[in-house]
């Protein structure tokens, strides 16, 4: 049983971590894009559409990812190059999103979709207990982790990093130095949008293999939040998105044993969930302030 | 090439007004464009979804219907963009307002005479705000993100309204369909005598009309552009960033609610799981093509309602997806946001070796 819960958190989860962990790096650059779920539900769509044509899981979440990359680059072109507003336009790209994947997915409603296949990792995997549940999971999952380790490496130990987050925190210093603000975070911005696409696919190829419309449910917002609660620090990235991702599934547990509470107070616990931990916080000054990028969501135009 | 931004002497009142046009025709571009990839005669599927529902009457009035709701709720939310506080939530409070209105024809359907209607759109006002001031007093007493609270609402809201008509606001005699029962005739909001429209239209327009009063003429209205522009040359003056953020989503949800309260019992007579074709979210895109001016906002109601009425007509006329509409939708968005630029900044294109230069201005 308890196995179980655990296996169906990881799947909960997944999505989450890789969409938060993307946007984490986008805002440690200073862009903050609101268009994770726009990004998310392209990728949702043209991962399971892809993988329906050719049969490939694989090629699948390739052109999932390259789906969310050409929406990133569509709002980094707005919020970089043409200086809009940030909030705005990623409003823009979530409306855009939801609206463009109900259109392409409209051919593929009630088709079965393809599942990526579980890797099981030799000898791991055959530990009781802890080996189906750590060691028996789809290749996204680990390189959910890989991902995470890769960026917390990437930010903190290395000198690409370094300069990504002083565009962050001072872009006008950072151009003053010569580096190209609005290089280095088109490319943080692509990340993003390759982190969320990733995310999608994993929503229409392993979570719940099929297309349905609106099937992110705002995890693009969920990961967002995310991003706060961990005040910017990868690892922290790990916490959260498990614990909504224990969240989320509550509702699925709950009518396995028959409690008597409304299926929908249940499901509206994520989004109360997300509420309350960003009051408890920004409630916390000390907390906020001293990993927020100083230049979040602040238009660059650099002087000629 | 590479395209630079000159930032203008001073704002171009010539592109404030053009930018929206502009947008508004690269949008119509870009949809021929979906047309034509789709296998359709690109004009003919324009006509047919932006021109000829206006041709007829029942398409005219049905776009006057739609565009109501969005032209009440984008007035209240460029309350809140203009002072900058992004209430992204009004989606949720439209529903939370249709519930509260709701209470009482579903509650006491005995009640019926001439002060049912409008204690209902007190109720739905009310309740809007109420729902629009979850997020404010968070913001102002906790400094919590505003936008992800009032996005996270939505959804409770949503869950809110499929319990209440699944559960105790069911029809007892409705044989356990998920919808309440039908309104009273005194709770339901009357067409204008000769026409097919209901009253909600004229109200709607008073309400922008005050509102646009309230903007340009009086202190209020000055306190919102200023506090949206430099709040801390606002505090200067004296005004309270905080009790503005509670104004301005009291505002946004209480206009969003009363909507949500005309729709149900204007329009669907009773409150079913789903109530709105995302009101909320066009209402967003409304705001901005309107310029956050409640005159604008008239227009660009129209302009979007249109693309829900052209998007049924395209669907009817030749196959093509209705989903076209919220695609159409977003497109606009972003074009609206690209060409708002041009007021700011003239556009130079310079040649790959810099120096070549001046190229074009636009």
């Amino acid at each position: 049983m308890f196995e179980a819960v655990l296996l169906t958190v990881i799947t909960a989860a997944t999505p989450l971590l890789i969409a938060a962990i993307g946007e984490l790096v986008v805002e440690r650059s200073g862009v903050l894009n609101l268009g994770v779920e726009g990004m998310m539900i392209m990728g949702a769509v043209v991962g399971f559409a892809v993988a329906n044509q050719t049969g490939s899981g694989t090629l699948g979440v390739i052109a999932a990812i390259a789906a969310g990359m050409a929406m990133s680059a569509l709002f980094g072109f707005l919020v970089l190059v043409l200086v809009t507003n940030q909030v705005a336009t990623g409003l823009a790209l979530t409306i855009l999103g939801v609206g463009f994947s109900g259109l392409i997915g409209e051919a593929f409603i009630g088709i079965p979709g393809l599942r990526l296949p579980d890797l099981y990792i030799p000898v791991l995997s055959e530990i009781p207990f802890f080996g189906p549940v750590f060691f028996q999971q789809d290749a996204l999952v680990y390189i959910s982790f890989a991902l995470v380790i890769a960026v917390a490496y990437f930010l903190f130990r290395t000198r690409l990093g370094l300069v990504l987050r002083s565009v962050g925190d001072n872009h006008g210093s950072a151009h003053a130095l010569g580096y190209s603000v609005i290089r280095i975070r088109y490319a943080a911005v692509l990340f993003g949008g390759a982190c969320a696409g990733l995310a999608g696919a994993y929503m229409s190829l392993a979570y719940t293999p099929q297309w349905v419309e609106n099937m992110t449910a705002g995890r693009g917002w969920i990961a967002l939040a995310l991003v706060v609660f961990s005040s910017w620090l990868p690892l922290r990235v790990v916490i959260g998105a498990y614990l909504f991702g224990a969240v989320s599934v509550l509702n699925l547990h709950a009518q396995a044993v028959e409690l008597d509470i409304p299926s929908q107070l249940l499901s509206s616990l994520p989004y109360l969930a997300t509420i309350l931990v960003l009051v408890l916080i920004s409630a916390n000054r000390r907390l906020t302030l001293v990993n927020t990028p100083a230049c979040l969501g602040k238009p660059f135009v650099p002087d000629r | 090439m590479r395209v630079e931004l000159v930032k203008r002497k001073e704002h171009s009142r010539k592109m404030a007004l053009l930018s929206p046009l502009i947008a508004v025709g690269l949008t119509a571009i870009a949809a021929g464009i979906i047309f034509s990839i789709s296998g359709h005669n690109p004009l003919s599927g324009l006509y047919k979804f932006f021109i000829e529902p206006l041709t007829q009457e029942w398409s005219f009035n049905a776009t006057i219907a739609k565009a109501t709701p969005l032209i009440l709720i984008a007035c209240g939310l460029s309350v809140c963009y203009l002072s900058n506080n992004w209430n992204i939530g009004a989606e949720g409070q439209f529903i939370v307002g249709a519930l509260f209105g709701s209470a009482l024809p579903i509650l006491m359907p005995d009640f019926e005479n001439a002060a049912t209607l409008p204690l209902m759109m007190v109720f739905g006002v009310i309740g809007g705000a109420l729902w629009a001031l979850i997020p404010a007093v968070l913001k102002t007493r906790f400094n919590t993100n505003e936008i992800l609270t009032s996005l996270m609402l939505v959804y409770v809201a949503s869950l809110l309204l499929d319990y209440l008509v699944r559960g105790p606001w069911r029809d007892p005699g409705g044989y356990n369909f998920p919808e309440s029962a039908m309104f009273s005739d005194a709770a339901t909001l009357s067409t204008i005598p000769g026409t097919s429209l209901s009253f909600a239209a004229p109200i709607t327009v008073t309400v922008a009309i005050v509102l646009a009063v309230i903007l340009g003429k009086t202190l209020k209205g000055f306190e919102i552009r200023v506090m949206g522009e430099s709040p801390r040359a606002g505090s200067f003056a004296g005004f309270s960033a905080k009790k503005l953020t509670l104004f301005s989503f009291a505002t946004a949800g209480g206009l969003a609610g009363l909507a949500g309260t005309m729709e149900v019992s204007g329009a669907l007579n009773q409150l079913l799981p789903t109530i709105s074709p995302g009101y909320g979210f066009t209402a967003i895109i409304v705001a901005f093509l309107g310029r956050l001016n409640p005159f604008g906002i008239i227009v660009a109601g129209f302009v979007l309602a249109l693309s829900y009425i052209g998007g049924e007509a395209v669907q009817s006329a030749m196959g093509v997806s209705n989903k076209i509409a919220s695609v159409i939708q977003g497109l606009l968005l972003f074009f609206v946001l690209a060409c708002d630029t041009l007021i700011l900044y003239r556009i130079r294109f310079v040649g790959r070796r810099g120096s070549a230069g001046e190229a074009s201005h636009v």
